[in-house]
């Protein structure tokens, strides 16, 4: 076969491949919090470089599309930079580095600072989906405990933590409630992005391509992040500000400036410092 | 003040560069060409279209090439490849009966109708590096006399099947599983656990099998047959084009594939027939190419894995469909191993935020503890 003869379709993915994937895509958000299995394809970036992500992204990516990537919250971090310009060469769409501007957004561990709106759909590269599989391995049986909604255990996770570190310490990939259905994971975003998912106008979606599972929250869906009465949930917060934009409720950056160990605090979300620095 | 690190694009693209350079190596010696490698590293051409789950040996040798034989990267790259080719026909199962044996042998009886053929085998050599063409051993001219001409060689297992020697599990009702189209699900139909054990890391299922002998999930096994050589592919007209109805097949050419049955210890406890006398069990093995370890090491994990089918306890990881099967594909194994070089300073920030925050928790407990850090 030569190889030439074979330049891939639009956004990389079969006409057949996409519509599977969507077909999964409207399952999952259908059963908000849900996993949904799909049959994953090896995509030309390895896996747990974010294939899930891309590929859900793939699927539902059009011409007219705008198209955002960030990783750890910024546009310029080598990967994002690898996956846009992967869908530059595939799809020839428009890119943004404005979170308001872009129409899809597909991110690693973060969610923007700049408040989303209806008609924006935010997709999530996802490493491990299931939310219990660190205190149950088996996916046999993990699938049972969400059947009945046998979410004890990771009550009991979190307790341990409060009786043993006097803290919940979990702090990224902190578990949710969906709709007070599902438990979730909502990716290794920290815990600081978990209100930002709670009754958000735009779509969420979620890509497992390694674990082969998507999932999704439709617009105003109810997330709750799980606590206890007496020990509500709390986010991360700084002593500091941004040391470019001065902002002071943004996720920050700690940055080691120089071998005396000088410690300096910046934001994660590159776009947003970059608004503020403006305005 | 601190400028955060900007110009990943160009960053790669130099990284990029220097790949290219590093690959190419040498300029004052020729480039290998992908035909070189097809015709003189053949056996590892093999292993990449067997673990890419793609047969064509031209594209294999260029992802080697292109991987700078790193095998796995070029496992990747075929698997890539083939995600974008359209899924055009599925074939007739393949009968590895009428296989055209290139070798052929058992350890469980001296003969076998139709004779041990020992074939291209590396096994009775002395492995010493010939490090000066002149050093090789002189060797008669060879004959391909004793490839067989394609006459139908009866199976051991056939042989001991007819006396009723060995246990056969009932037939599936339905078609094969197909991992690339249906995502695994466990428990796992033992079709969708040949397949993902056919294109399963070789090192890996050599492991698991390995672990086996030695005592977790032992299965007594010996080599009922392998056979390697030449498997006619055949379709059916009429599923490529609906408008046919001629239900005939026609063979559209070859496979080289090397298979493995194991017969290993017997059983007398079924499940679904209490008065079964005992009788072998087996485990199967099968990948395309050359891939003797692998077929061997593929055929004792498929018997492990069917503990829970024989009602054997499941106590050793090769027993457990999910520990192995979850775990075996190099391209997932790989990605998620290697994706811990991205940044993570997100995450890694958040920990940070947690580790000080309970420290000063621990502190206030217990505020003479920790003074010398102060």
């Amino acid at each position: 076969m030569n190889p030439a003869q074979l330049e891939p379709p639009f956004a990389y993915l079969d006409s057949q491949t996409k519509r599977m994937i969507r077909r999964a895509l409207l399952k999952a958000v259908a059963i908000p919090g849900h996993q949904v299995p799909f049959a994953s394809r090896e995509m030309p970036l390895p896996y747990g470089w974010g294939t899930g992500g891309i590929q859900v992204t793939a699927s539902i990516i059009g011409p007219q599309d705008v198209l955002k990537v960030i990783d750890q919250g910024a546009d310029d971090t080598t990967n994002a930079v690898n996956i846009r310009s992967f869908f530059q060469r595939t799809t020839g769409v428009a890119t943004t580095t404005h979170t308001e501007e872009a129409s899809i957004i597909q991110t690693r561990h973060r969610i923007p600072e700049t408040p989303l709106r209806a008609g924006q759909t935010m997709v999530f590269q996802v490493p491990i989906p299931e939310p219990l599989r660190w205190i149950e391995p088996r996916a046999q049986e993990a699938r049972r405990m969400h059947a009945l909604r046998d979410y004890g255990p990771m009550q009991v996770k979190l307790y341990e933590d409060i009786a043993q570190h006097g803290e919940i310490a979990t702090s990224y990939d902190y578990p949710v409630m969906v709709n007070r259905t599902y438990l979730m994971s909502p990716s290794p975003i920290p815990k600081f992005d978990n209100p930002k998912l709670h009754r958000s106008p735009a779509l969420m979606l979620f890509g497992a391509g390694r674990e082969k599972r998507v999932y999704a929250l439709p617009p105003y869906t109810d997330v709750k992040s799980l606590d206890f009465d007496d020990v509500p949930f709390r986010i991360e917060q700084w002593n500091e500000a941004c040391a470019i934009c001065g902002a002071t409720d943004h996720y920050l950056d700690e940055l080691i400036t120089d071998n005396k160990g000088t410690r300096a605090f910046v934001c994660s979300d590159t776009d947003a410092c970059a608004k503020r620095q403006q305005s | 003040m601190y400028v955060a690190v900007k110009g990943g694009e160009r960053a790669i693209q130099a990284s990029l560069a220097l790949l290219e350079k590093w690959r190419r190596g040498d300029k004052d010696l020729p480039e290998i060409a992908a035909a070189q490698l097809v015709s003189q590293m053949g056996i590892a051409v093999d292993r990449v279209m067997a673990e890419g789950s793609l047969l064509d040996p031209e594209l294999a040798a260029l992802a080697l090439l292109q991987a700078q034989g790193d095998v796995l990267e070029a496992v990747f790259l075929l698997r890539a490849f083939r995600a974008c080719l359209p899924r055009l026909v599925r074939s007739q199962p393949l009968n590895t009966n009428s296989m055209t044996v290139a070798r052929r042998i058992s350890a469980c009886f001296k003969d076998i109708p139709g004779g041990q053929l020992l074939g291209p085998s590396a096994d009775y050599s002395q492995r010493i590096l010939h490090n000066q063409i002149h050093s090789r051993p002189v060797l008669p001219t060879p004959s391909e006399q004793g490839i067989s001409a394609g006459q139908p060689l009866a199976r051991v297992t056939d042989i001991l099947a007819a006396e009723g020697l060995l246990f056969s599990p009932e037939e599936q009702a339905q078609g094969p599983h197909d991992i690339t189209r249906d995502p695994l699900n466990f428990p796992a139909p033992r079709s969708a656990r040949l397949q993902a054990l056919s294109r399963a890391d070789e090192g890996f299922a050599l492991s698991m099998a390995y672990a086996t002998q030695r005592g977790y999930g032992d299965t007594h096994p010996f080599v009922g047959e392998i056979r390697a050589g030449w498997v006619p592919i055949c379709v059916r007209l009429c599923d490529i084009d609906a408008s046919v109805t001629d239900e005939s097949e026609v063979a559209i050419g070859e496979i080289f594939l090397t298979e493995c049955e194991m017969l290993t210890q017997f059983t007398v406890q079924l499940t679904q027939t209490e008065q079964a006398p005992p009788a072998f069990t087996s485990g199967y093995g099968l990948a395309p190419g050359r891939c003797e370890r692998k077929a061997m090491s593929m055929a004792l994990l498929d018997r492990s894995l069917r503990a829970v089918e024989l009602g054997e306890p499941v106590t050793a990881p090769s027993q457990d469909q999910e520990f192995v099967l979850a775990h075996a594909d190099n391209v997932e194994a790989s990605g998620f191993v290697q994706h811990l070089k991205l940044p993570h300073h997100v995450d890694f920030q958040s920990e940070l935020s947690m580790v000080k925050n309970l420290r000063d928790i621990a502190h206030r407990k217990a505020p003479n503890q920790d003074e010398r850090s102060e």
